[in-house]
């Protein structure tokens, strides 16, 4: 409640609070799975929890691209990179995350070249000024990163540059939707829908959430009124016992999406007949692999890729939360071995991983709180 | 990656492909409009970016509102660091 004061519009984020509060029935437990990490992070960081009714549970679902990439990806990725006058090129959200063998950064302290790139078009600029290096895009994301990877490739291919190639793991959200609503051990009663995804994909994509599971979808924006209101959404339907679509972020999200980001996509991209996810296993056309008009750019078809499949640390449990049967503190590494600095599971590593953002915020705040409480 | 970063479009380059150079809290980088070629923003328009790409046109009010969203969730300093990367001109 400490921070509301601080919120813009407080006032409203009261009144806002107050009437989720009002619709939610007592006798009644709602469990409402924010899909995006972006959304996770704002939760914790802005405290958001302290403002709803505790018969209100917030599922953290596996909307960010980091965590959900399986280990054997990451090492298939640096194998790659570990031939000769190859150039491993990749966001810094991708360098700390670990691989059997350590993470691309401790590569790069063995020897490996790994750059940050901030934008895959800085990756294709680095193939062009390196000539004599052939540079691997190590590419990431959901729809929200995916047309400009598509992108990138359609100007490799127009401009020639052969020395590119991209490693792709782009993953797509919707299947993954339909992958926890089929888990038997979950029960979900809303969603709040993902803000920039949708920007791409518009909410045409959610219909049957609505339609054939009977869930309501709030698609949100990413301030702390922009979250509740969301929830006020569902709860209203859920209350007239009503299940659509609604578009709480309409001043970025429009409902058909981006055409040209779509078309980018589908120029480049098609549906792989399955992909591994972390925590949810293999889910069938889940994720986009480069087509064959583009294979002269597909690190997968360019070079030999061993396909290693690794199960994550058998104590950690990462992939209990990603499904949302476990809260982060519950794992058992949560804040003994696996810590941000010392990141095992790839949750602890991305600011939009459930493990990081509980870290960061409630794990500190306790530990405060609990320091505070043993000096009085 | 996930940081949707606004700023304001300063000058359109008629370049193959498309370009333009945005202001984002006084930085100036180049980023590509292919995604936003069935609304071709004009100088003045204010644009979300995702990884050095335009993404979608907003308000004044909306980039604003996101820039204080991206300081109040700590994030400011990262979407700094990630526009200053653009164009490679940190490596």
């Amino acid at each position: 409640m400490k921070f509301v004061d601080e919120f813009r519009e407080p006032e409203v984020i009261t009144r806002t609070a107050a009437e989720i509060r009002r619709l939610a029935d007592p006798n009644r437990h709602y469990r409402i799975m924010e899909v995006c990490g972006g959304h996770t992070h704002a939760i914790y960081r802005f405290g958001l929890k302290d403002l709803l009714p505790p018969n209100i549970e917030l599922i953290h679902g596996p909307g960010c691209p980091v965590c959900v990439l399986p280990m054997g990806r990451i090492d298939d990725g640096l194998s790659i990179a570990e031939q000769p006058d190859v150039i491993f090129a990749a966001f810094g959200d991708m360098m700390r995350v670990p691989g059997t063998r350590g993470s691309p950064l401790e590569h790069k302290a063995r020897g490996m070249d790994v750059r940050i790139v901030y934008s895959p078009s800085d990756a294709l600029k680095l193939a062009q000024t390196n000539p004599d290096k052939h540079v691997m895009f190590f590419a990431i994301g959901f729809e929200t990163t995916a047309p400009s990877t598509a992108l990138t490739l359609v100007r490799a291919k127009n401009q020639g540059v052969h020395n590119f190639s991209v490693f792709c793991n782009h993953v797509t959200i919707i299947p993954a939707i339909r992958a926890i609503l089929d888990s038997p051990d979950m029960r979900i009663d809303a969603f709040i829908g993902p803000g920039h995804v949708s920007t791409v994909i518009g909410c045409r994509p959610y219909e049957w959430i609505a339609k054939d599971e009977d869930k309501p979808v709030a698609v949100s924006g990413f301030e702390p009124l922009d979250i509740l209101q969301s929830i006020v959404m569902v709860l209203r339907q859920l209350k007239a016992d009503e299940a659509k679509i609604e578009n709480q972020y309409k001043r970025v999200v429009p409902w058909e999406g981006n055409r040209a980001a779509l078309r980018a996509m589908a120029e480049v991209f098609e549906l792989r007949p399955y992909f591994e996810w972390r925590g949810l296993g293999f889910i069938s056309q889940s994720a986009l692999r480069i087509r064959d008009s583009y294979a002269g750019w597909d690190a997968e078809q360019r070079f030999h890729v061993p396909g290693v499949r690794v199960t994550d640390p058998k104590a950690a449990q990462c992939g209990e939360v990603l499904k949302g049967v476990l809260k982060p503190h519950q794992c058992k590494l949560f804040g003994k071995e696996c810590t941000p600095e010392h990141p095992i599971g790839a949750l602890m590593v991305s600011s939009e991983g459930s493990c990081a953002a509980y870290f960061n915020y409630e794990h500190r705040k306790t530990a405060r709180l609990t320091s505070i409480e043993s000096v009085a | 990656m996930c940081l949707a970063i606004p700023g304001k479009i300063v000058q359109l380059f008629p370049d193959q492909p498309p370009t333009a150079m945005v202001d984002v809290v006084g930085v100036r980088r180049k980023v590509d409009l292919g995604l936003l070629q069935d609304q071709p923003p004009v100088a003045g328009d204010w644009v979300l970016i995702h990884v050095g790409f335009a993404m979608s046109k907003i308000s004044e009010q909306d980039a604003n509102d996101q820039m204080r969203t991206l300081r109040m969730l700590g994030e400011a300093e990262a979407a700094m660091e990630e526009v200053q990367g653009y164009g490679l001109e940190e490596s």
